[in-house]
């Protein structure tokens, strides 16, 4: 079974698609079915990831260099070939084990949470169609068969954000979501072509062995602007600033869109097309400093957002921001393996409180967005829920042995020993301010006292189901990668493994900073509740600066107004007064005044023209007079002597 | 018979007296308001040409009177043409009530 799953690795991919098939031609009107069919694609692609990633992981040879099977796409000219095939080393072994079984738990979670909906069967196409294309992005050998899989992830991501498409903010939530990665998605194109052009090839595995030479194929220079132009890709699709503002406008998309996509799989494809080519960063380490630099940069200001926002949603969508900027920051530093176990764990606890929001969205029948000041006391009844989002709160605030911690010390301790004392202090405080703020929105939903005026009911078990396997998965799914037995380390890693001794310093005061967010958190939301309107009415500027999300929004939209309005405004101008007017018109009046002129010689009167006609022959005899008697003589019909 | 070389008068003097008749024909030919005046400058600009024609026949050849006979057809057409001229007028004064042809413009654009 594991030969099996290891040679016939691209069925993981093939089975969702052919689920989204089946349920576009076949299975439209039965809308269980539909479901049912689109839960068993992914379940038994996980089977299968699951086999595969087992036989990748206790083979050794496949841990140092990886498996990989392709065949011939097409070929532009000799010698330009672009295969397709599978590539499956750690990181993709481990990325499609942790895609699948996220999803397969997320697709049941949908079946109870999309009951009654309109349009049940498109959703579970969608949701199909978007496991095919991330699960062919994940296992890709070849950058341009991956950047096929983006591309096709961001039409999905389009496609459910907008799935409500009676709402105009969804709609428009979904348009922005792909035209902000549009524009990231141009400077990767742009990238992967320059990297075809240097190296003459896309296949991961061969640009691994000729990057670290580049110098024999170009300069250092151009090698930095195809290292920047190929981050510009993660910079959209994964949330970094400047392009983040996509992110919780998509949260317009039902809850298992926002669980799947924008926490745990979709947004995390730009982490990890940074991973697979992190050789290339490696090689200019300028970029892999502006990399970290803007997780870091990402993560405090996505952070600092999130503590004054009040949907439940919208402060998860800020938070998984933030959570890409720890990644990026990791990346960045050139540790994969923090990196990679952060989006191990993030997925878990992310997912887990995203299904934990819709629960609760489902439990107080509502669609919209639930503010958390109204809810209040949700735990005596909704008792799973708010138990399972509590276990993903301590695990996103890093509280051990729950996953968050493990994963989020590690990063800080590779940052700090890597000497970037500035981000590690971001860092820091970004965890400081992550616990705040969730463990704000867990008191205000969960543990204050019970608003009387909402009325909530516990979700069945087809939802709660995958928060428990969830909960379970982001209480234990950190414990591979413990400094004391780091499983993780020796498996996932760029370069050799990491061999730190654990660094109880940094554990302690990540503990710490846990701790006195959630402390904090605790006074002055569940003790003292007057205190936190009289600390915004205090601090009103910059509470308003970050409720409003320090404007970026309005910045764009300025941008927009003023430079491609104003252009297309001069376009128009130009068009009106220079083509049709200088050109178009000026042809036309030319004619017009020239005919006008000349309409002045049509008088209509008898001796005009007659002495048009006397002229006419003076005209005739001064030029015969002036030439040679000869041709004066030709033309009056005499001879010539 | 009138002996012109004696009196010192040559073909020359003929030819600018044609030729000034012939101008002040054009001239009012062409100037002239009043169709009937138009009429009688043609008539002017004939003569003078009837007037060229006699006097290079019989300067330059006196024998052969080609030029005399010439001015008879000429004499002629010009009579003709006066009264076809006011017939025409006649059926524009008609129609329009006025001669003046400063007013016939109807082939004006």
């Amino acid at each position: 079974m594991v030969e099996f799953a290891l040679d016939h690795a691209w069925l993981v991919p093939l089975l969702p698609a052919l689920s989204f098939l089946i349920i576009v031609f076949l299975t439209r009107q039965f809308k269980l079915l539909s479901g049912l069919v689109c839960v068993a694609g992914m379940v038994s692609a996980f089977v299968i990831a699951a086999y595969a990633t087992y036989g990748v992981f206790t083979n050794h040879e496949f841990i140092e260099h990886s498996l990989e099977y392709s065949v011939r796409w097409f070929s532009l000219a000799p010698g330009v070939n672009v295969d397709v095939g599978v590539r499956l080393d750690p990181v993709s072994a481990m990325m499609m084990l942790m895609v699948t079984l996220v999803s397969s738990l997320i697709f049941i979670y949908a079946l109870g949470y999309m009951e009654g909906e309109y349009g049940f069967s498109a959703f579970f196409s969608y949701l199909s169609l978007f496991g095919a294309s991330m699960l062919l992005l994940v296992i890709s050998s070849n950058l341009l068969e991956m950047f096929v899989a983006w591309e096709l992830v961001g039409l999905c991501s389009y496609l459910l954000i907008g799935f409500y498409n009676h709402k105009i903010s969804a709609r428009e939530a979904a348009k922005k979501a792909f035209v902000t990665c549009r524009i990231a998605d141009f400077g990767l194109l742009l990238g992967l072509l320059s990297l075809q052009i240097i190296f003459g090839t896309l296949n991961i595995g061969e640009l691994a062995e000729k990057v670290p030479h580049f110098q024999q194929y170009t300069s250092a220079g151009v090698m930095t602007i195809v290292a920047v132009l190929i981050f510009l890709g993660p910079i959209g699709k994964s949330g970094q600033f400047p392009l983040h503002v996509w992110l919780p406008d998509a949260m317009e998309g039902p809850t298992p869109v926002s669980a799947l996509i924008h926490a745990a799989t979709m947004v995390v494809a730009g982490v990890y097309l940074v991973a697979r080519t992190l050789f290339i960063f490696d090689a200019v380490p300028a970029v892999a400093q502006l990399i970290a630099v803007t997780g870091g940069f990402t993560a405090i200001f996505a952070a600092s957002i999130a503590v004054t926002q009040r949907n439940l949603k919208r402060i998860l969508a800020y938070s998984t921001i933030s959570q890409l900027g720890y990644m990026m920051l990791a990346l960045g530093v050139m540790s994969l393996s923090a990196g990679m176990f952060h989006l191990w764990t993030h997925a878990f606890f992310k997912a887990l409180m995203f299904l934990c929001a819709g629960s609760v969205m489902h439990g107080i029948a509502s669609h919209d967005d639930p503010d958390a000041f109204e809810c209040g006391g949700l735990l005596k009844k909704m008792p799973i829920t708010g138990v399972t989002f509590i276990i993903g709160g301590l695990a996103i605030a890093g509280i051990p042995p729950f996953a968050g911690f493990w994963s989020k010390d590690e990063i800080l301790s590779v940052t700090l020993h890597s000497g970037h004392y500035v981000l590690f202090a971001m860092a820091a405080c970004t965890a400081f301010l992550t616990a705040f703020y969730m463990w704000r929105m867990i008191f205000l939903v969960f543990l204050r006292d019970e608003n009387p005026k909402i009325h909530a009911h516990e979700s069945p078990l087809v939802m709660t189901g995958p928060l428990m396997a969830l909960a379970v998965l982001a209480s234990a799914g950190g414990l591979i990668g413990t400094p004391w037995a780091n499983f993780w380390g020796e498996w996932i890693k760029y370069g050799d493994a990491h061999h730190a001794p654990p660094d109880y310093l940094v554990m302690g005061g990540s503990v710490v900073l846990a701790v006195a967010g959630i402390s904090l958190a605790y006074y002055i939301y569940v003790k003292n509740l007057d205190l936190a309107h009289e600390l915004a009415r205090r601090f009103r500027g910059i509470h308003t600066l970050l409720l409003n999300k320090y404007y970026v929004d309005e910045i764009y939209l300025w941008f927009n107004h003023t430079f491609v309005d104003g252009a297309a405004k001069l376009l128009y101008l130009f068009d009106i007064y220079i083509v049709d007017g200088v050109i178009i018109n000026g042809i036309g009046a030319i004619t017009r005044e020239t005919g006008g002129g000349l309409r002045i010689f049509q008088t209509g009167r008898l001796q005009n023209y007659a002495l048009v006609f006397f002229l006419g022959v003076l005209a005739a005899a001064v030029i015969l007079a002036m030439t040679s008697g000869a041709s004066a003589a030709s033309l009056l019909g005499g001879g010539v002597k | 018979m009138i002996n012109l070389p004696e009196l010192g008068i040559g073909v020359t003097h003929f030819v600018i007296l044609s030729t000034l008749l012939f101008g002040i024909g054009l001239f009012g030919a062409l100037a002239k308001r009043n169709a009937v005046m138009v009429l009688i400058c043609i008539e002017i600009m004939l003569n003078a040409v009837n007037i060229n024609l006699i006097a290079f026949s019989k300067f330059i050849t006196p024998l052969a009177f080609v030029g005399q006979l010439w001015a008879m057809f000429v004499i002629t057409v010009a009579a003709a043409e006066v009264g076809v001229g006011l017939a025409i007028i006649i059926a524009i004064y008609r129609n329009k009530l006025s001669i003046e042809l400063d007013d016939f413009d109807w082939l004006k654009w």
